[in-house]
């Protein structure tokens, strides 16, 4: 049977006579109300602040580190893959519906503070073992990454008021008030090349890359506001200052819980979000590791396509995440909406979800046991496509390096 | 005055809006927007991909 294409809106080929199966169909229909699934992070906060608090168990504190480091990825490694791609004609089905999306994003943004609130008052109220407090802010930095996930779906609606408001209500909640700004300014413009602080090179461990892209993401971040004010003749010391508005949101809230929970909880909230931050460099750690745009006769570098991040279709964890690890698609068209992003074929894979990937980067020999030769395989053996630690390039060209078999013509602008 | 789209998002940038929100206010001539100015919504285009609408 032929098959014709048609365009979808993403302006990619979509087989249109292709045949949906029945569990195809079945899944179109029920995945929706499957996103649901990122409510059980503030959910399992507040089971965790219920518990212990009612049970005076403080081990409940650890529940939701627990489901993110362990239940996440046993679920994943059950359930495996979902590489389903809507039609064309489904596509315009999701975008019909997309205020119910949004709906869960701004759903979920507050109830991550009436969880962070609530989780602070248990753990300050109480007379708890440091262990306990530890799975605190370990479940609490969980319930940061997956917040700054949902303020990283809205803030890339730069065009919508209302979603860049709840982006910075989300943002605010583990203070990283320079994130929305630095991240679709910054890093997707510059993502999978030298200069990008958040795209991680080959042979650089996290702990290495952390030191790099806290300091640079912020420096980034508070360039480009700054930038972005002198150009409009505003004082960056001002309220139009959207870096400063989000930590102003930050500075109130913890304020007030320090006010009324007691002097104890600031501590605690910032353990917690400095640990929510390190979440987010795990993440950006995994997405790019060793990958590099090719720069053109032009000079500028080639667009980024979707072979310059690391994909990945685990069920569990991308819906967790709403298609975070679909990071193909978001890098190649960033203001897609969640549902609507696809699974590519030629776009490298990752071999497991993001917490199980994560928690593999956090041992630097087991992750380039796993990662390296996945590089090198995507760069045919040419290292020279790579973008490698400056400190390990002899190294890593001594080990890996094989000469591309045809010398490669200049890729034309 | 004229209207240029950024070919992957669809944004328009128009002459008579300008872009206030990233400081070019209204009646900025597309020639007097700097040649690294990118997508005020995706920003993964810049003012060389950018297309003149009809």
């Amino acid at each position: 049977m032929s098959q014709s294409h048609t365009v979808n809106i993403s302006g990619h080929k979509v087989d249109e006579n292709k045949p949906l199966s029945a569990k195809d169909k079945h899944w179109a229909g029920v995945k929706k109300y499957w996103y649901l699934i990122t409510l059980v992070v503030p959910v399992s906060i507040l089971i965790s602040a219920g518990l212990s608090y009612a049970t005076e168990q403080g081990a409940w504190m650890w529940l939701l580190a627990a489901v993110f480091w362990i239940g996440i990825p046993v679920v994943d490694g059950i359930v495996r893959e979902d590489s389903f791609n809507p039609t064309a004609e489904q596509e315009l089905e999701l975008q019909k519906e997309s205020s119910y999306y949004k709906n869960i994003l701004y759903f979920a943004t507050i109830l991550n503070w009436i969880a962070l609130v609530t989780i602070t008052y248990v753990v300050i109220s109480g007379d708890w073992s440091w262990y306990h407090v530890l799975g605190a802010v370990l479940s609490v930095g969980a319930l940061h990454a997956v917040g700054l996930t949902m303020s990283h779906e809205l803030g890339h609606k730069m065009n919508d008021k209302t979603q860049v408001l709840f982006a910075q209500i989300g943002s605010a909640g583990s203070g990283y008030a320079h994130f929305n700004i630095e991240h679709n300014k910054g890093h997707h413009k510059d993502v999978a090349t030298k200069e990008d602080p958040a795209s991680s090179r080959m042979g650089e461990n996290i702990y290495k890359f952390a030191l790099r892209e806290l300091p640079g993401a912020a420096v980034r971040g508070w360039t480009l506001e700054a930038e972005r004010l002198k150009r409009q003749k505003r004082s960056v010391f001002s309220l139009h200052n959207e870096l400063l508005q989000t930590l102003l949101i930050t500075v109130v809230g913890y304020v007030a819980m320090t006010y009324f929970i007691g002097l104890a909880a600031l501590p605690f909230l910032l353990a917690s979000a400095a640990y929510g931050w390190f979440h987010l460099t795990m993440a950006n750690y995994i997405e790019h590791y060793g990958l590099l745009r090719q720069t053109l006769e032009n000079g500028r570098y080639e667009r980024c396509q979707p072979h310059h991040s690391w994909n990945n279709n685990f069920k569990a964890s991308n819906l967790l995440t709403l298609h975070l690890q679909r990071h193909s698609d978001h890098h190649a068209h960033p203001t897609r909406a969640y549902q609507l992003l696809r699974d590519y074929d030629d776009a490298p894979q990752l071999p497991h979800g993001y917490p199980a990937m994560m928690g593999l980067a956090l041992f630097p020999p087991a992750w380039r046991y796993v990662m390296d030769r996945r590089v090198v395989d995507w760069a045919d053996g040419d290292m020279n496509k790579v973008n490698i630690d400056p400190t390990k390039r002899d190294a890593i060209f001594k080990k890996f390096h094989s000469e591309p078999l045809k010398k490669n013509e200049p890729i034309a602008a | 005055m004229a209207q240029y789209q950024c070919p992957d998002c669809s944004y328009i940038y128009d002459e008579s809006v300008g872009c206030e929100r990233e400081g070019y206010p209204a009646g900025t001539k597309w020639e007097d927007v700097p040649e690294d100015f990118p997508c005020p919504d995706c920003f993964v285009r810049e003012k060389p991909d950018f297309e003149e609408l009809a």
